[in-house]
C-alpha cells in the first residue's frame, strides 16, 4: 500500500510562501516525478510529505490515515537524500541495518534482509566497506538499499542523481525504474532534469512557484501541455515560442511548435532562415535557425545528418496539426 | 632547474631556525640529564660531586613519589572526565538555536583567557572559602555546614578550579565538531526511526570521536604539567594530598634547594609523560586516521 493523498497543503515560512494551497493524488504503486525549475517547491513537498517539515496548513493522508502530524519515522516511508546522507562511521552492511535496529528487529530477521537488500542491488562485495571507500553509484545503491530493508509504503527520491556523472546517471535511472518494476511500490521523485522525469514518470508533476501547472503521463504533457511554462519545460531542445504576426495566422496570442515537428528543405518551405549554428551528433541534426519571423533562434532537430552548416539558407515548414496555441493567459486553446 | 637548488637553498634558510630550535631543545634536557647525576644542592652549589643513580633512587623512593603519581593520573582523570562529559553537553546546548546565543557562547569561552593563578585565587577565596566563598554561604543558607575545600577536599578542589579552566576549551573544539554534522544525516536517522538519544548515540558521538580525541590529547599534555594553581591554592597539601609530580619536582628545588633531585625527578616526569602519551596514542590514536 502506497497511498498519498495531499489535502490543501500549504507552506510558509514566516511571510514567505513556499507552497500555496495545493492538492494532489498519488496512488498506489505510482511512480509519480516531482519536476520544476530550482526554488519551484518541489523540495518542499517532499520534505512535507516525509515529515521532515511541518506543514502550515491542510492534511496529508497517507493509505487512508491523517498523517500531518505523525513524526517522520512514523509515517512509514522511506527517503533517499541527493547527499546519501549515508553515516560515514558505519559499514555498509551497518548502514543498510540501522532503520531495522532502530525498529527493534531481531538480529536474524535483520541479517536477512540486509543481505537480500544486499544482492538485490549488487553490493555484495563492498558489505564491509565504508562509505568513503565506495564510488558514488554505489553509494547511492547503499541509500536505496537503506531505504528498501525497511519494505515502506512509498519510497521518495531527492533528486538523487543529480551528484552522479553523466553515464552513471543514465546507469542509475535505469536502476532505478528496474527497480520499480519489481517492487511496484510508490515512488515519489524530484528532480529538476526533465529528461529523467520523462523517461522514469508514470505520472508527472509540473510544479512553478509551489503551483501545480500540469499533472499527467508524460506523453499527456509531451503532446498537451496546459500552458506556456509545461510547453517550454518539457521536451528537450526546448519547444520554439513565437508570437506576433505567425501567432495571429492561427488565431493565438503564442503558438508553440517542437524542434522535431519542423519539416527541414534547402529548398522550399514556409519559413525562410540562415543557419547560425549545426550541432551534428550522427543520429540527429540540431540547427539553430534565424528566421525574420522570430526574434530568437529557432531550434529544428532533424534525424540523421543534415548536410548544412552555419551560414547556410534552409526552410522550415511546420507540421500544422502539430502546432500548439496558447492565449493571452498562456494557456492552451483546444 | 627549481628542485636541486631550491632544496639546498631552502635547508640553508631553514637551518638558523632549525639549529635554534635543537639548542632550546637539547641543552636544557642534557642540562637535566648532568644535573641529574649529580650531588647539587642549593645549599653547598659549589661542591657537587658526581653520585650516579642516587637522585633517583631517592626520587623513586621517596613515600610521596607513589602519591604524587596516584595524584597525577587522578588529576588528569577527573578533569578529563569533567571537560569532556561537560563540554559535550554544553556544546549541544549551544548548538541549539536560542535568543542570545551568541553572548552565552562568548561567555563559555571566558574562563579560557583567565591566567591560571588568578582563576585559582578567585576560586580559592571568593568561591571556595568556608566563611565567605559563594559555596560556603550557599550551603549554610540552604542549612548545610559549608566545607573547607582546600583542607577537606584539596585535590578535588584543584580538579574543579581546573576543569573550570579547561571546560572552554573543550567545549569549543566540540562545539564545531558538532556544527559540521550535516543536517541531511541527522534527518536520514530520524526517518530511519531514530529518536533524539539514538541519534546522538549512533550519529553524533560518532562524528565527534575525532573532536574528542583531540581534546583528549591535547588536555592530557597540558594536565599532567598543572603546577600554578597547587602554588595558589593548597600549596600541595595538607601533607602531600595534592601534590602531583610536577610540584613534587619544583618542590625539591624551590623547598629543599636539592637541583640533583629535582632534576632527577624532571627525568622521571619526561619518561611518564612519554608513557602516558604512548598509551594515549594507541588506545585512541586511530580515531585521527582520516
Amino acid at each position: 500500500m502506497g497511498q498519498i493523498h495531499l489535502e490543501k497543503v500549504r507552506k510558509a515560512f514566516g511571510e514567505a510562501v513556499i507552497i500555496p494551497e495545493l492538492d494532489l493524488q498519488i496512488e498506489d504503486g505510482e511512480f509519480v516525478v516531482f519536476v520544476g525549475p530550482s526554488g519551484c517547491g518541489k523540495s518542499t513537498l517532499l520534505r512535507l510529505i516525509a515529515g521532515l517539515e511541518d506543514v502550515t496548513g491542510g492534511q496529508i493522508v497517507i493509505d487512508g490515515q491523517d498523517a500531518t502530524e505523525l513524526p517522520p519515522a512514523k509515517r512509514g516511508l522511506a527517503m533517499v537524500f541527493q547527499s546519501y546522507a549515508l553515516y560515514p562511521h558505519m559499514s555498509v552492511r551497518k548502514n543498510i541495518a540501522f532503520p531495522l535496529k532502530m525498529a527493534g528487529m531481531d538480529q536474524a530477521e535483520i541479517n536477512r534482509r540486509v543481505d537480500y537488500a544486499a544482492k538485490t542491488l549488487n553490493l555484495d562485495n563492498y558489505i564491509d566497506r565504508r562509505p568513503a571507500q565506495l564510488s558514488g553509484g554505489q553509494r547511492q545503491r547503499v541509500a536505496i538499499g537503506r531505504a528498501i530493508v525497511r519494505e515502506p509504503a512509498a519510497f521518495l527520491f531527492d533528486e538523487p542523481l543529480s551528484n552522479l556523472d553523466a553515464a552513471l546517471r543514465v546507469g542509475m535511472r535505469l536502476e532505478i525504474s528496474e527497480l520499480h518494476q519489481r517492487l511496484k511500490t510508490t515512488m515519489v521523485y524530484v528532480t529538476h532534469d526533465q529528461v529523467e522525469a520523462m523517461t522514469m514518470a508514470d505520472k508527472i508533476v509540473v510544479l512553478r512557484a509551489g503551483h501545480i501547472e500540469q499533472v499527467g503521463s508524460p506523453l499527456e504533457l509531451y503532446s498537451a501541455p496546459r500552458n506556456t511554462f509545461v510547453a517550454g519545460f518539457i521536451g528537450s531542445p526546448k519547444m520554439n515560442q513565437l508570437g506576433g504576426a505567425e501567432a495571429a495566422r492561427y488565431n493565438a496570442e503564442t503558438i508553440g511548435i517542437r524542434p522535431e515537428h519542423l519539416r527541414l528543405s534547402t529548398t522550399e518551405g514556409t519559413w525562410k532562415g540562415t543557419v547560425k549554428v549545426s550541432e551534428h551528433l550522427g543520429s540527429d541534426t540540431f540547427l539553430h535557425v534565424e528566421s525574420p519571423v522570430h526574434d530568437e533562434p529557432l531550434t529544428v532537430r532533424a534525424d540523421g545528418e543534415f548536410p548544412v552548416h552555419a551560414g547556410d539558407v534552409v526552410y522550415l515548414t511546420p507540421e500544422e496539426d502539430k502546432i500548439h496555441r496558447f492565449d493571452a493567459k498562456g494557456l492552451a486553446i483546444r | 632547474m627549481a628542485t636541486l637548488h631550491t632544496k639546498s637553498a631552502a635547508r640553508a634558510m631553514m637551518a638558523p631556525a632549525v639549529i635554534v630550535l635543537l639548542i632550546w631543545m637539547i641543552v636544557p634536557l642534557a642540562m637535566t640529564l648532568y644535573f641529574s647525576t649529580l650531588n647539587y644542592t642549593l645549599y653547598n652549589p659549589f661542591s657537587t660531586p658526581f653520585i650516579g643513580f642516587e637522585n633517583y633512587t631517592y626520587f623513586l623512593q621517596d613515600p610521596t613519589f607513589l602519591a604524587a603519581l596516584a595524584n597525577t593520573l587522578i588529576l588528569v582523570l577527573g578533569v578529563l572526565a569533567i571537560t569532556v562529559i561537560g563540554g559535550i553537553l554544553i556544546a549541544l546546548l549551544l548548538d541549539q538555536e536560542f535568543y542570545g546565543v551568541n553572548i552565552v557562547r562568548l561567555l563559555v569561552i571566558a574562563p579560557f583567557f583567565v591566567m591560571p593563578t588568578v582563576a585559582a585565587l578567585v576560586w580559592k577565596n571568593m568561591m571556595m572559602n568556608p566563611v565567605y566563598g559563594v559555596i560556603g554561604q550557599f550551603l549554610q543558607a540552604i542549612g548545610l555546614a559549608p566545607i573547607d575545600w582546600m583542607t577537606e577536599l584539596p585535590l578535588l578542589s584543584i580538579i574543579i578550579i581546573v576543569a573550570w579552566q579547561w571546560l572552554p576549551f573543550a567545549t569549543l573544539i566540540l562545539l564545531t565538531a558538532l556544527q559540521s554534522l550535516s543536517e541531511d544525516q541527522k534527518e536520514a536517522a530520524e526517518m530511519d526511526g531514530a529518536g533524539a538519544l539514538s541519534i546522538f548515540w549512533y550519529i553524533t558521538l560518532p562524528h565527534m570521536s575525532r573532536a574528542i580525541t583531540v581534546v583528549i590529547l591535547i588536555q592530557t599534555i597540558f594536565l599532567l604539567s598543572i603546577y600554578a594553581e597547587i602554588l595558589v591554592t593548597t600549596q600541595g597539601g595538607p601533607g602531600s594530598q595534592s601534590t602531583n609530580i610536577t610540584y613534587l619536582v619544583a618542590q625539591q628545588a624551590t623547598s629543599y634547594g636539592d637541583i640533583g633531585a629535582a632534576s632527577a625527578g624532571g627525568i622521571v616526569a619526561v619518561i611518564l609523560a612519554n608513557i602516558v602519551a604512548i598509551f594515549l596514542v594507541r588506545l585512541i590514536g586511530k580515531n585521527l586516521d582520516a
